[in-house]
């Protein structure tokens, strides 16, 4: 597993010019660097601009000023089709409200992202049912989403979220509509892939949540205010430090099952 | 692969389509209407003019027919006491001149037509009996089943020879050859020389309550120069007391010109020569040409008023599908934001949406197609009434129908492409 940086941001900032004298600063000038592997949670108060920061970083919208860097490219300056590109390529997302797409199957929903890769429904089929399979929901593969509970459903959208073999996985309060015991199967899920070597951004509300994450940060004012970085371990145990990057690979991991997704074919 | 996808976004529309079937078929409705009527009253109109184009050619477009027409009633009373024979019409002199004073003529017709009964023995048969000239059949279209026509021979010696047609032979002759017998017309025998069919004249008018159907074509052709001699000039029509004396040289003269631009160049030139001699009007004047292009106008117009009326259908048809559109871009807001979220470029969702209103169309074009072919048929079965349909009137329907989806298609596709992706994902 390399540790390599694969976002690094720097003077962020994001406004929105609501009229000629009020203008909301969402995001005031972000300094960020996040390597691969890690696990981020980004935590604090409503409207401290957790949502602004993991749109910015999902490529589903520009800074305002500053520099954002995906792996190698600069994403602050990209055309609406490359962010599109880098959307499709490079990021998954899991929403608090799933967000699949009623009308396609299981099937059908693993398959969207690969679809926009110009992949065809033949093609990526095989690798999506691999998928369905890791999630647990290899019976499930034509049912629609209406058919499933909500703990399914998330299930469904976290494998959509690794079809494309993304760079890192966004997930903006993925437990928000779920019980208490499925929220904690799907962050279970959410830490196996962590585990299996996936970036993970995840915005939460939840302390217990945040615990799971190697680095939390904690927003206010649109900056980071805090940042804290952790050790989980098997069993709940944790450390805290104040300083320093934490190094994933130390986590011993010997007693968790690894989450591997099958890794996408060569020629596409 | 894009061709594959594309495949897959087609498939993918229906889909979403099928999904709300009773919402898409009321949508296209009016595209099925609007294609539907086009089709049909095209085919309608085409039929229509078709039989009255075809009804004009058989008259010739080569041709200038003249008929004698009794003049109207209150000229013809002012010289009431000096006679009650009328005389009227056309005259010899009136061939003559024409024949002599207007260029680019192939042949002048004369024809003396006289009703009476023919008979063979027993039977009998009322016929048109027409005198007429040797060239004849190469006026009207006429084929010789047997023997000859008149020849020059017979009118010059004025000879008792007759050609019949089909249906009077069929009459007097129904078990033998009529062929060199003698029929009597009146009190004189004119022996069988010829029989033919005029072409263009149909044997028996096909809508008749009468099974037996009433026949047309039931023609005696003799030498004009014997028509003269035998009947004279004079008809005498009614019955007695009220007896109509009537007095008319030729009933129709026809001019059979070289080419169409002779038949306009002569059409005024006929009509100031014949006005001069005929102080009343005693004839009228049939340009086949000119009606044809009446026709061809009529139809014309009647083209461009059928078609502004399927246009308004196909446009009502064409925003009904926006406005569906409108309402469906909305209603799937979020699904538009999960799908760029997952990569979906502007293009990707326009084509999406676009795909969806053309199929909408298309489909609606192709149920149009088949009912707007399936209705003249009905028309044709029904009414008794031609119907054309042509293949570019269905060419025509289908592609506005598709030209309208594309059309209003592309403002809610460029709408749904065009929303933010964050709004949209945050859409409720
Ligand atoms: N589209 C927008 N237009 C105007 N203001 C916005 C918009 N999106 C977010 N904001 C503002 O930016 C700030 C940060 O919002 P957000 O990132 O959603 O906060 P959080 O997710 O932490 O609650 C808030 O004050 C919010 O009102
Ligand atoms: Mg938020």
């Amino acid at each position: 597993m390399n540790h390599d940086v694969i976002i690094r941001i720097e003077g962020l900032k994001k406004e929105y010019v609501l009229g000629s004298e009020n203008i909301v600063r969402a995001l005031a000038g972000v300094d960020l660097t996040i390597t691969s592997g890690s696990y981020v949670a980004i935590m604090g108060p409503s409207g401290s601009g957790k949502s602004t920061m993991l749109n910015l970083l999902g490529c589903l919208d520009r800074p305002t000023a500053g520099r954002y860097f995906l792996g190698e490219e600069d994403v602050s300056t990209m055309s609406d089709d490359d962010l599109s590109r880098a959307r499709g390529k490079r990021i998954g997302f899991i929403f608090q409200s799933y967000n699949l797409i009623p009308q396609l199957t299981v099937i059908e929903n693993i398959q969207v992202p690969l679809f926009y890769q110009g992949e065809s429904l033949a093609e990526s089929y095989d690798r999506c049912v691999e998928l369905a399979k890791l999630v647990g929901l290899a019976d499930r593969l034509e049912h629609r989403p209406m058919q499933l509970s909500g703990g399914q459903q998330q299930r469904v959208a976290i494998a959509r979220s690794l079809a494309n073999n993304p760079l890192m996985i966004l997930a903006d309060e993925p437990t928000g509509n779920l019980d208490s015991k499925t929220g904690a199967e799907v962050l279970e899920m959410i830490d196996r892939l962590n585990e299996g070597g996936k970036t993970i951004v995840l915005v939460t509300h939840d302390e217990k949540v945040a615990k799971r994450a190697h680095r939390v940060l904690h927003m206010k004012d649109g900056l980071i205010d805090r940042e804290v970085l952790q050790r989980t371990v098997p069993g709940g145990a944790k450390r805290q430090s104040n300083s320093g990057h934490f190094d994933s690979t130390v986590a011993d991991s010997d007693t968790l099952q690894t989450l591997t997704p099958p890794t996408r074919a060569p020629g596409h | 692969m894009l061709t594959y996808n594309f495949i897959s976004t087609v498939q993918l529309g229906i889909k979403n389509l099928l999904l709300h079937k009773l919402r898409s078929g009321l949508t296209i409705l009016g595209i099925i209407f609007g294609v539907c009527s086009v089709i049909s009253m095209l085919a309608i109109g085409e039929g229509a003019s078709y039989e009255a184009q075809e009804a004009i050619k058989k008259l010739g477009s080569n041709n200038i027919i003249l008929r004698s027409l009794k003049p109207p009633a209150n000229q013809s009373d002012t010289g009431g006491s000096r006679s009650f024979e009328l005389e009227y019409g056309l005259t010899y002199e009136d061939g003559s001149r024409i024949q002599a004073t207007i260029p680019g003529i192939n042949f002048v017709l004369p024809m003396r037509m006289i009703r009476d009964k023919v008979r063979f023995g027993e039977n009998f048969a009322a016929c048109q009996i027409i005198g007429t000239k040797p060239f004849y059949p190469e006026i009207v279209a006429m084929e010789m089943l047997a023997g000859r026509f008149l020849t020059e021979t017979d009118e010059k010696n004025r000879n008792n020879i007759c050609v019949v047609t089909l249906s009077v032979a069929r009459k007097l002759f129904p078990y033998q050859n009529p062929l060199d017998h003698s029929i009597k017309i009146g009190s004189t025998y004119y022996r069988v020389v010829g029989i033919g069919r005029e072409t263009n004249t149909p044997e028996q008018r096909t809508q008749s309550g009468n099974s037996d159907g009433e026949t047309l074509d039931q023609f005696v052709y003799i030498p004009l120069a014997t028509a003269r001699a035998r009947f004279g000039e004079t008809i005498i029509r009614g019955q007695f007391p009220s007896l109509e004396f009537e007095k008319v040289q030729l009933h129709e003269i026809r001019v059979n010109m070289a080419d169409t631009a002779a038949v306009e160049a002569a059409d005024p030139q006929i009509k100031t020569l014949l006005e001069r001699f005929h102080k009343e009007a005693d004839f009228e004047m049939i340009v086949p040409l000119q009606l044809l292009r009446q026709a061809e106008e009529t139809k014309r117009i009647f083209n461009i008023v059928l078609g502004s009326i399927a246009a308004i259908s196909l446009l009502v048809g064409g925003i009904g599908i926006m406005n569906i559109m409108l309402a469906t871009v909305t209603e799937r807001t979020r699904e538009i934001g999960v799908r760029r979220a997952l990569g979906a470029k502007k293009r990707d969702i326009t084509l999406q949406f676009l795909v969806e209103t053309i199929v909408l169309s298309i489909g609606g074009g192709l149920i149009g197609v088949v009912v707007g072919i399936l209705v003249p048929v009905m028309v044709s079965l029904l009414a008794d009434m031609k119907t054309i349909v042509t293949l570019w009137s269905v060419l025509l329907a289908f592609g506005i129908s598709g030209a309208i989806g594309i059309l209003f298609g592309i403002y809610p596709a460029s709408t749904a492409a065009e929303l933010d992706p964050i709004e949209a994902l945050r859409h409720e």
